[in-house]
């Protein structure tokens, strides 16, 4: 079993701040990243959506690479948080508050919208969790499923948020700098999870429930909490999507979604975090890469269209390749500073 | 009254053609373990090659008693070699890995079917030779009445009578209780039934007691398939088509129905699969009919929630 990677203590930094350094670092670059693109609406939603699928991956692998179950429905959950804080949003869109700037007005009304999808799909990952993740952790996979099910019935049959024609006219507050924000936070969050007690009982989980069980670990209410904030950082993903998308329907949020994210968990490694994001990375500008080749090389326009259409059953069979061939992913449980080359000069451990 | 006796039929009728699925998903559970989420794809695939075969035989002879019978002869045959293929290649290799492994794969090999078929038919060219690939696209298409509708009994004005039974909701009535009986009779009267059940039990010992467990699985497999296509046949004569998508739904409503039933067990997924039917009707029926799909859902986390093995299961303790 791995044991989690423990922090240098030699660095000079005073210990409180060591947790949210990253994101202090990462603020100002990504304003600067934001002020530079704003040129360019299209790398902007490109990055954005890579943003999103990082999001969505990382907190997938909570569940499914470190504890060993198998949640096969994230975009349920994802819809949850876009379409409360879609609502939310669209209530508060006249509102602003008279001490601030516009601008600094919005984003707070963003993150409130963020935070109350964010936790409306916490909610609805713990009603969908405890009785499932009882269980063996099959079962949790048909239930998620079949809550994405649930969830597109509701909203198809839910006038506020606007059925099958779907909801529009959300304010487009997002920008990279809050999608790069809460992608650092997810990241942070599964890392320290990741070197936590909390995460060690998950690996034990993940690696043997009867055994972790019979060491005193309560493995239900582990399994739970795990999920539930696995589903909290999926609705701040929607939540986010919401808010840079012109509208927003049932079809974004299919089982083709939640499978793209499976793939993505999968094919990092389960278990790995930085695998998790290396392959929602090269998984959203694959099709991307692919599409703008085809145009480029003057290719029929049916096959730039065919991509999409060809990407869902090469999935399906890149994971039945991956589990014959390689079922711990590229990366494994290992992070990617663990498998850079030997020659690489490395920190040392702590220990 | 009236409605309540026509609501009481169709949930019937639906919920013999999920018990026969969900019959498949039940005994692979019993033997492996495994939760054969590419049962519900199998059948799709199942229904498609009696499509195929019927349109094959023309309008004349599709709908005459043996054409029908070799309509379900290929599609059962066809989907028994398929299961055959799925367990041998994507399966087996993967039996002493850890569950989840093999989950992942049949999630991935459903995904590979039911998207797969929606892809357009294509040819493919390699040195001067062409092999077309004859897939169906994404539309959903009519599957043709091999089956003439006829009303069997009516109650009320004939014209606009109150209840109806058609004839081909007997037929699959019929259909579906002569399988659940040839099935019960093979699990628990043969010599093939009783290595069943021995290899369900404990695989490893079975195989100490000189049971080829390789064969047994293998063989469950196909049984498993070729129930598939013909439940699957009957529910496209019922719904009057066929498109890539409908394995999954029927796949997951049948599971739904042995996890009610209790999972690995074979008369807890025929009285789970009516249970299901007989809901679905009367939400349909009663309520409203665009919450259809949630229902099943809804009521497996019910379950879950009150009595998660089932109606008839037991919760077993795992052992180490």
């Amino acid at each position: 079993m791995r044991t989690a990677a423990s922090s240098g203590s030699s660095s000079g930094v005073p210990a409180s701040l060591k947790g949210i350094l990253p994101v202090l670092v990462a603020l100002p670059l990504l304003l600067v990243l934001e002020w530079t693109l704003s040129a360019s609406p299209f790398a902007t939603y490109l990055l954005s959506i890579i943003g999103v699928n990082i999001i969505l991956a990382v907190s997938l692998n909570i569940v499914n690479g470190m504890t060993g179950q198998f949640s096969i429905g994230h975009a349920g959950f994802m819809a949850v948080g876009a379409y409360l804080a879609g609502v939310t949003s669209l209530a508060l869109k006249d509102v602003a508050i008279s001490f601030l700037p516009v601008a600094v007005s919005d984003q707070v009304f963003l993150v409130a919208a963020l935070l109350v999808g964010g936790l409306a799909a916490a909610v609805s990952g713990f009603l969908v969790g405890l009785p499932s993740l009882r269980l063996r952790g099959d079962y949790l996979a048909i239930v998620t499923l079949g809550f994405g099910e649930i969830i597109r019935v509701v909203v198809q049959n839910t006038e506020a948020f606007g059925r099958s024609l779907g909801l529009s006219g959300i304010p487009q507050t997002s920008s990279v700098a809050m999608v790069g924000f809460w992608v650092f936070l997810v990241v942070l969050v599964a890392r320290r999870i990741a070197g936590s007690s909390h995460g060690r009982s998950l690996w034990a989980i993940r690696e043997d429930e009867v055994a972790a069980e019979a060491m005193g670990v309560n493995t239900t209410g582990y399994k739970v909490r795990a999920f539930v904030i696995s589903s909290f950082f999926a609705g701040v993903a929607g939540g986010l999507f919401a808010h840079f998308v012109p509208i927003i329907n049932p079809g974004s949020f299919t089982f083709v979604k939640s499978m793209e994210i499976v793939v993505m968990v999968v094919l990092g490694g389960l278990g790995s975090t930085t695998g998790a994001i290396v392959a929602a990375v090269f998984l959203t500008l694959l099709p991307e890469g692919m599409r703008s080749l085809f145009t480029a090389l003057g290719a029929e326009g049916s096959l730039a269209q065919k991509v999409d259409q060809i990407r869902m059953p090469v999935y399906g069979l890149l994971l039945v390749v991956l589990m014959l061939s390689r079922p711990q992913g590229l990366f494994g449980t290992k992070e990617l500073w663990e498998i850079v080359p030997r020659w690489i000069p490395r920190r040392r451990k702590g220990m | 009254m009236a409605e309540l006796l026509q609501h009481l039929i169709n949930g019937i009728a639906a919920g013999t053609i999920y018990a026969l699925v969900a019959l498949g998903y039940t005994m692979v559970y019993g033997v492996l373990k495994l939760i054969n989420f590419a049962h519900g794809d199998v059948m799709m695939v199942g229904v498609y090659m009696g499509y195929a075969t019927a349109l094959a035989l023309g309008r004349q002879a599709q709908s005459s008693a043996w054409g029908v019978l070799l309509i379900f002869l290929v599609a059962m045959g066809g989907c028994a070699l398929m299961g055959f293929l799925i367990e041998r290649f994507a399966y087996r290799p993967l039996r002493e890995k850890p569950r989840l492994t093999a989950l992942i794969t049949a999630i991935g090999i459903s995904f590979a079917l039911s998207y797969g078929f929606q892809l357009d038919a294509f040819e493919l060219k390699f040195r001067g030779l062409t092999l077309p690939i004859p897939l169906p696209g994404a539309a959903p298409r009519a599957f043709p009445q091999i089956i003439k509708p006829a009303a069997w009994f009516t109650l009320g004005d004939p014209e606009f009578p109150d209840v109806v039974l058609w004839n081909w909701q007997i037929i699959s009535l019929l259909v579906a209780v002569g399988m659940m009986v040839a099935l019960q009779y093979l699990v628990y009267r043969t010599r093939f039934g009783r290595a069943m059940r021995a290899v369900s039990f404990d695989h490893r010992v079975a195989a100490l007691m000189g049971i080829p467990t390789d064969r047994i699985i293998s063989l469950t497999f196909m049984i498993g398939s070729a129930l598939a296509a013909g439940a699957g046949l009957l529910y496209a004569i019922k719904d009057t088509s066929v498109s890539p998508l409908m394995g999954l739904m029927v796949g997951l409503k049948a599971f739904v129905a042995a996890v009610i039933g209790g999972i690995g067990n074979v008369p807890g997924a025929v009285v789970g699969a009516l249970l299901l039917g007989l809901v679905e009707e009367f939400v349909v029926g009663y309520a409203a009919s665009t919450w259809r799909d949630a229902v099943a859902f809804g009521f497996l986390i019910l379950v879950l929630l009150v009595r998660p093995g089932g109606l008839f299961g037991r919760v077993a303790a795992e052992k180490v």
